[in-house]
């Protein structure tokens, strides 16, 4: 099916933010009603993080991300009905109703999870980024982390390990002030997580995560270095999660500054939109690039909606290679 | 057939495995100086990208074996004495056993963790650990545990030919037990295939990596006594050959488990319950379990020794299962 702009990667960083966004406005709103199970934590936002990173890979290139997981697939290009599926918990979900909303990964497009053990990624990215080396493929890995993640050790391995190999790894620390309730402040050493990269002696970058071109410009670089086998490159991306932790929860539980009103009105989709504008394209195809991500919204929607749940069978599937018999007295009642 | 020893075992398979599949490759701390004698000229046979020394950093490494296999490596992780696993439990249970599940099956981890048991030789209780029950309580993940160099060299194979991931436990107290192992034959022993190691009688006693062999020594003695002992060895915990395991309770009506992990929770436990469970018919006493008590492993050798299953200790649980009583 062929979109608005196709081929057109400025317009085509424009639709993946607007999917995202509205993807999650959909799934926020269905979530409040009951339809979605489980927590659902919105990447709104910072949409300009995962979409400006994931322009700067190809498609064949590797990415883990984190429990904050709707935005990274949408960004790197995944198809939303499987996505939409997968938060209805339905068989035709994207990890067949077994991840749910904290891990929409679409190993189709380079995903190779998205963990909700925060810095988990870490080491994983590590080692896809040696497997590609070993290949003696070209193709690099992304880490997306938190600051909250910053501080677990396992970020810290995944980078002391890649830089110690160097290895085509780019690990991009989406700093969104705040690790659940705690502000970046009180939980992570330092101004900046990026200056740690001095530790491993690779560059380290800090871009404004709500400028989709500068991001996209950042990881450019980073990707580039990779895979002319220069090792990785830590990026920080200062930007802002709109939501709260999880949505839904009843009572908020991240403590707003003074700043939150500045950071809602650097909107990183309004800023790219009126930049997009400003550079002579016409506000009617942007439009018409926001109508078209409304209805590919409705169209998953309905999608997931019309979709089965798995067998109960299913949940014995996919432990080992071979399906698991399922236990006589557990099947009785199921 | 040639002589050959457990260390041996791991090595020839590692080799052959190296040799046979290039998307094979060793990690792990201290590898290229061959420190147990498992990578002996590794180095120069498969050059140093595919025999890596890591940082000291296991989790790094262990996630990036799963990482590198999601790519489609085999990676085979040297986590060198087993007490090393635990910084490596967050990649090994929240990656390496559920990616496969969470993802739907989009996701393929066939790699190999190696570790060994690396008790009874006053190393204290940091270094002592035998904790293959912990992991058989984390679906996902295989795990084998050979008492011999040939089980070793054949379930290692089979190990790193395997779709999904397993641990490799390789108890320190067999390093140096030899076998007659094949020459120029591919020794590939399929994983949850069990083995009577001694046919018997009266009693079955099931046993677990070196326990196996202190099982046998204790049959030995028991047949002297007019005891018949059959012994039983999983090979494989999970998945563990529960056929095997019953058909020989089946015939004894008898079963003691030995381990020498700590008791709670143990393999012991479990193939206690699986007994229990299913075969309370044939069952004409209770089912024991000689294992390691619940305590730390201490430095001093004279209390550390006496805190693993003995042959004493085996041969007095068979008698109070078998009915005779034990000498005043």
């Amino acid at each position: 099916m062929s979109k608005i702009g196709d081929n057109d990667p400025k317009l085509e960083k424009y639709r993946r933010m607007q999917r995202i966004r509205q993807f999650e406005a959909k799934a926020e709103a269905i979530h409040a009603q009951g339809e979605i199970p489980g927590a659902l934590h919105t990447y709104a936002g910072m949409e300009a993080s995962g979409v400006g990173a994931c322009m700067a890979l190809r498609d064949d290139d590797y990415m883990v991300g984190n429990h904050r997981s709707h935005g990274h697939p949408i960004a790197k290009g995944a198809e939303l009905r499987p996505l939409m599926a997968e938060l209805l918990g339905k068989k035709t979900g994207v990890c067949q109703g077994k991840g749910g909303s904290m891990h929409l990964s679409d190993f189709s497009m380079g995903s190779l999870g998205e963990t909700s053990i925060v810095g988990s990624g870490g080491p994983v990215v590590a080692g896809a980024a040696l497997g590609a080396k070993l290949q003696g493929s070209d193709r690099v890995a992304l880490c997306f982390f938190g600051d909250g993640a910053s501080s677990e050790g396992a970020i810290h391995e995944g980078m002391n390990l890649a830089a110690v190999w160097k290895l085509p790894a780019i690990f991009v620390c989406e700093n969104n002030r705040f690790g659940m309730s705690t502000p970046t402040s009180d939980a992570v050493a330092g101004e900046n997580v990026a200056d740690r990269a001095h530790g491993y002696g690779i560059p380290g970058v800090i871009v404004d995560g709500q400028d989709v071109d500068a991001v996209e410009e950042a990881v450019r670089e980073a990707v580039d270095r990779a895979r002319a086998g220069k090792g990785p490159t830590l990026i920080e991306t200062k930007t802002y999660r709109y939501g709260d932790h999880a949505v839904n929860m009843g009572r908020e539980l991240t403590p707003r500054g003074p700043e939150h009103e500045d950071w809602l009105k650097r909107d990183p989709i309004v800023l790219y939109r009126e930049r997009l504008v400003e550079s002579g394209i016409d506000e009617a195809t942007l439009d018409a690039i926001e109508k078209e991500a409304g209805e590919a919204v409705e169209d998953a929607l309905k999608f997931a909606r019309e979709s089965e749940y798995p067998e109960f069978a299913e949940a014995f599937d996919h432990v080992y290679s071979e399906r698991l018999p399922i236990p006589e007295d557990v099947q009785a009642h199921a | 057939m040639a002589r050959a020893t457990f260390l041996d075992a791991i090595r020839q398979a590692q080799q052959e495995e190296m040799e046979r599949d290039e998307r094979v490759f060793l990690m792990g701390e201290d590898v290229r100086c061959n420190v147990f004698g498992t990578t002996t000229n590794f180095v120069d046979m498969f050059g140093d990208e595919r025999v890596r020394d890591t940082p000291i950093s296991e989790n790094g490494f262990v996630g990036a074996a799963g990482g590198a296999a999601m790519v489609g490596m085999r990676p085979i992780a040297d986590v060198t004495i087993s007490s090393f696993l635990y910084p490596a439990m967050d990649q090994i249970c929240s990656i390496i056993a559920k990616s496969r599940y969470i993802y739907g099956g989009q996701a393929k981890l066939p790699l190999v963790i190696r570790s060994c048991l690396f008790y009874g030789n006053s190393n204290a209780a940091q270094h002592s650990d035998r904790p293959y029950s912990m992991f058989m309580n984390m679906p996902g993940l295989k795990i084998i545990a050979p008492s011999n160099a040939y089980d070793m060299k054949g379930l290692l194979k089979a190990a790193i030919r395997d779709d999904d991931p397993v641990l490799s436990f390789e108890d320190s107290t067999c390093w140096m037990a030899k076998s007659d192992i094949p020459e120029g034959e591919d020794l590939v022993i399929p994983l949850g295939k069990g083995d009577i190691k001694r046919e018997g009688r009266d009693v079955t006693i099931i046993a677990i990596a070196g326990a196996v062999n202190t099982a046998l020594k204790a049959a030995k003695e028991l047949e002297s006594e007019g005891i018949s002992a059959e012994i039983v060895d999983p090979r494989t915990l999970v998945p563990l050959d529960k056929e095997l395991i019953l058909q020989s309770v089946r015939k004894t009506g008898r079963a003691i488990c030995v381990d020498v992990a700590h008791q709670t929770c143990s393999a012991a436990s479990e193939i206690s319950a699986i007994i229990v469970e299913n075969e309370f018919e044939s069952l004409k006493g209770p089912v024991l379990r000689v294992t390691t008590p619940d305590t730390h492993l201490p430095f001093s050798p004279h209390i550390e020794k006496p805190l693993y299953p003995t042959v004493e200790r085996i041969v007095a649980a068979a008698k109070k299962v078998v009915g005779q009583r034990q000498p005043a």
